[in-house]
């Protein structure tokens, strides 16, 4: 709109045109309402995203109520059921039908529930689709118990009668007998699992060293008849750690002997009865009987359990906590791997490179680096790092291993050097920008007052270009806790039986393969037999990584808002 | 480094040289140069910036560069202690000397020259360090790490530059929340605290305000008992105000060089005339 003039020849200031489409255009409100939408759905994927993760995940950890029921299906015998109802929804009449069931025909819509029923030992399945309204005669039976089991899943019944010691406890002195009796079993596994995998661990490691030790003698031509001292220093120590083993392994027993003393009897919602060792059970608790309270606080015991222990049952069970030790470690080594050299090449790139066609050629190579796709990173890592890289070591420096590989197999290492040279293109990018927006009055401060172009990067330009690294850092950080295709070829897999860190030296085992919450999730989600006991795990487990993935880059970006703070020249 | 003690007089801004110096009508030809410049051509690329310039720059002087934007003087200035190496596709033909040696010698080490010859820009640049960092800073990398001595450095350099008393409480603080004319005077304190023989000054009070002009310009009155000083500057009231010598510079050429009490009254060329009294530039 062109200002009107005025009958004296001056511009009139008043707006005239209020209501035209173009005059909308011109005030800027659309942009404004366009970005704002923009932002708007992006904060809502967002949460929408932690929400039903986390509300998914959550769920699993939740103590839901026992229902006791007959399950009456048309035309045959009743069955009863005692389980828990893990969902519901609305189907068609069509699709029952079809799926053979005898639906009646004048109704168009079902409510279906899936039911948890345990008892995989008896049944073959622990899920079971069935139909709400043939679902009679329900109640929640105060005594009714979940048991969690090392396998098979959860057991589902009645308590009948708790033999301590060879004590038969019955009536209602049974339940408290059989807490007590649990809490021992548990201090008695704790202490066989420490011994396991702790010590007996240890002294395995040190045997499997010695074995190593000897066959480097033997590779370096020695035998036992000519130097025997060599040989014999190496039998004594072993004969050591085997005295050492036995009395270990005579005290694992003893224990596994006590472990054997207690069990239970169950009545299941068929009728049977079945007794079970404590040994082969983890937890009993009575959904039912718990108030609201004590079933927030259950909730909490079994989210931790979750994050701190091991996994069970082909993961489908049990905790995630070497996957989380994994994916933080892998991130972390990559970051100790992808700093330095990113900042070195990108600093060779701006300051010290001359500008020109071959500059820009590696520039231009280095950015569509970013946009390789991982899973070619991971066929490189396997190929260059594994096979070749990792193959010598071991001819060089573990012969005595052959033929098992140390670094020529996939691990830690090579998946975090896979991973630093993904994301090493964003760390260039992100340094050079660093760099170039170092103000040139502050380099030429510090030549003019005698340093040399090395003193001045070290003593100037590094520190005040630290902030922009430590973004880079943080992109590749937020790229390399998500990625998962390259790791399953060059370290990652279903269950690693120790972690890369340990108490045997020297400490990090770079040489480990690793568990990953990104495999993780694929694999109990795809890979597992169990579907429906999966579920709730991969949306635990992603709200898990997702977690991770935004405490790492807290972390990172609280350094370099304190970097900031403390190099903010850059405005001037 | 003779370290701290040829401490400057403080003389309040008064500039007794000058006075006596008037008195006893010192010319140029009799001072001794600092530095001798010699049949300098300076070439950007294909173009030339600087036409075969000789002068003698006389020691413990203030001597001004006065002349029209781009007329090489700032180039000149950055010749002296060879910051236009950084600039690519710059090419100097010619000599400086420094007390008899060239100056783009092979065997000169740039980073020894700089510290004898000191230079402030035109915009203050503090390092985004602490004050007591920004000024001991050279000193660090000259090698003295000593708590005492780089304590004792530090609190006469800023003493030198007249900004001890502003800033002595808080060293420890950020050089960046200084205003502009107290970084002025600490980029200056930070150059003088390496003791170099010539500071060099790139408009050094282009971007301040009166009142901060007038301390920097006391300052520099203060340093010349010390140091051969260069200024280049864009204000001939400035250059009349502290500089004993003048040279004039237009399109690479130096017209005209000679006492500052002569060149603005006396002018021996004609385009001297019309820049002093403003008929262009």
């Amino acid at each position: 709109m062109q200002p009107k003039n005025r009958a004296d020849g001056t511009y009139d200031i008043v707006v005239r045109d209020t209501s035209s489409v173009r005059a909308y255009v011109k005030s800027g409100q659309p942009y404004v309402w366009t970005t704002a939408a923009a932002i708007a759905v992006s904060i809502i994927v967002t949460l929408a995203l932690l929400g039903l993760t986390m509300v998914r995940g959550a769920a699993h950890f939740w103590p839901a109520d026992l229902v006791l029921a007959s399950y009456q299906e048309p035309g045959e015998a009743a069955q009863p059921v005692l389980a828990e109802i893990r969902s519901q929804e609305d189907v068609t009449r069509a699709r029952l039908k079809n799926a053979g069931l005898p639906v009646d025909e004048s109704r168009e819509v079902y409510t279906r529930l899936l039911l948890k029923i345990g008892n995989r030992d008896i049944g073959g399945v622990d899920f079971r689709y069935v139909l709400s309204d043939w679902l009679v005669g329900r109640s929640l039976p105060e005594d009714a118990t979940v048991w969690e089991r090392e396998e098979w899943g959860n057991l589902h019944g009645f308590l009948t009668s708790v033999s301590v010691d060879g004590n038969l406890v019955k009536g209602p002195e049974a339940w408290g007998a059989y807490q007590k009796a649990q809490k021992r079993a548990n201090e008695l596994r704790e202490d066989i699992h420490r011994i396991e995998s702790g010590k007996i661990g240890t002294i395995n490691f040190s045997i499997e060293k010695l074995r190593l030790a000897e066959r480097r003698l033997e590779l370096d031509g020695l035998n036992r008849i000519d130097s025997p001292e060599r040989f014999l220093e190496l039998e004594r120590k072993r004969q050591v750690l085997d005295a050492r083993y036995e009395e270990l392994n005579q005290e694992r027993g003893a224990l596994y002997q006590q472990l054997q003393r207690d069990s239970v009897t169950v009545r299941t919602v068929d009728g049977s009865e079945r007794t079970y060792p404590l040994s082969k059970l983890i937890a009993g608790w009575r959904p039912n009987e718990m108030g609201v309270p004590g079933k927030v606080g259950f909730w909490f015991h079994k989210l931790w359990e979750f994050i701190s222990e091991d996994p069970r049952e082909a993961n489908t069970e049990g905790g995630i906590f070497p996957a989380i030790f994994g994916t933080v470690m892998m991130v972390l080594l990559m970051s100790v791997f992808v700093t330095p050299f990113g900042i070195l090449a990108a600093l060779y790139l701006r300051e010290y490179a001359k500008q020109g066609t071959t500059t820009r050629v590696i520039r231009i190579a280095v950015n569509n680096l970013a946009g390789v796709p991982s899973i070619v990173y991971g066929m490189f890592g396997l190929g260059f790092f594994v096979y070749f890289l990792g193959g010598n070591l071991d001819r060089l420096f573990y012969p005595e291993a052959a033929p098992a590989p140390v670094f020529g197999t996939p691990g830690i290492l090579w998946s975090s050097l896979t991973l630093a040279i993904l994301t090493l293109p964003v760390v260039i990018v992100a340094t050079e920008e660093g760099l170039a927006r170092i103000p040139r009055s502050l380099r030429e401060a510090s030549l003019a007052l005698g340093a040399t172009k090395a003193e001045t990067l070290w003593r100037v330009v590094l520190p005040m270009a630290s902030p922009a690294m430590m973004t880079g850092l943080i992109l590749a950080i937020a790229r390399a806790a998500g990625e998962v295709a390259p790791l399953m070829l060059v370290g990652v897999v279903k269950l690693a039986p120790s972690l890369p860190l340990d108490g045997n030296f020297p400490f990090l085992h770079l040489e480990r393969k690793f568990m990953h919450l990104g495999f993780h999730i694929y694999d109990v989600g795809f890979q597992s037999p169990n579907v429906e006991a999966a579920r709730p795990l991969v949306y635990a487990t992603s709200f898990l990584l997702v977690l991770v993935v935004i405490l790492l880059n807290v972390f990172a970006i609280m350094i370099r808002n304190r970097l900031r703070e403390r190099y903010k020249a850059l405005d001037h | 480094m003779t370290g701290v003690q040829n401490k400057t007089p403080l003389t309040h801004g008064i500039d007794i040289d000058s006075m006596k110096r008037e008195q006893s009508g010192e010319s140029l030809l009799n001072q001794k140069a600092a530095l001798e410049v010699d049949n300098l051509n300076l070439y950007y690329g294909p173009k030339q910036a600087l036409n075969s310039i000789s002068m003698k720059i006389p020691e413990k002087r203030v001597t001004a560069f006065i002349g029209p934007s781009g007329c090489g003087k700032s180039t000149l200035l950055r010749c002296f202690n060879r910051m236009n190496d950084l600039v690519e596709g710059c090419r100097i033909e010619g000599q400086i000397r420094l007390n008899g040696k060239n100056i783009f010698d092979r065997d000169v080490d740039v980073a020894m020259l700089r510290r004898r010859v000191g230079m402030v820009f035109q915009k203050a640049n503090p390092f985004p360090k602490s004050i007591y960092e920004n000024v001991a800073y050279g000193l660090r990398l000259g090698g003295i790490s000593k708590k005492s001595v780089l304590d004792d450095t530090v609190e006469w350099a800023l003493r030198g530059a007249a900004l001890w008393d502003e800033v002595k409480d808080r060293l420890d603080d950020s050089a960046l929340g200084l205003s502009g004319g107290q970084q002025q005077r600490l980029v200056i304190a930070r150059s003088i605290a390496i003791q170099p023989e010539v500071i060099l000054l790139d408009e050094p009070c282009s971007a301040l305000d009166p009142i901060s002009t007038l301390k920097v310009e006391e300052l520099i009155n203060e340093l010349k008992n010390q140091y051969t000083i260069v200024i280049v500057t864009h204000n001939m009231q400035q250059a009349a105000r502290v500089s004993d010598y003048t040279a004039f510079m237009y399109i690479g050429d130096l017209i005209e060089l000679s006492t500052t009490d002569q060149l603005f009254t006396k002018p021996a060329k004609k385009q001297t005339e019309d820049y002093i009294t403003g008929r262009y530039g």
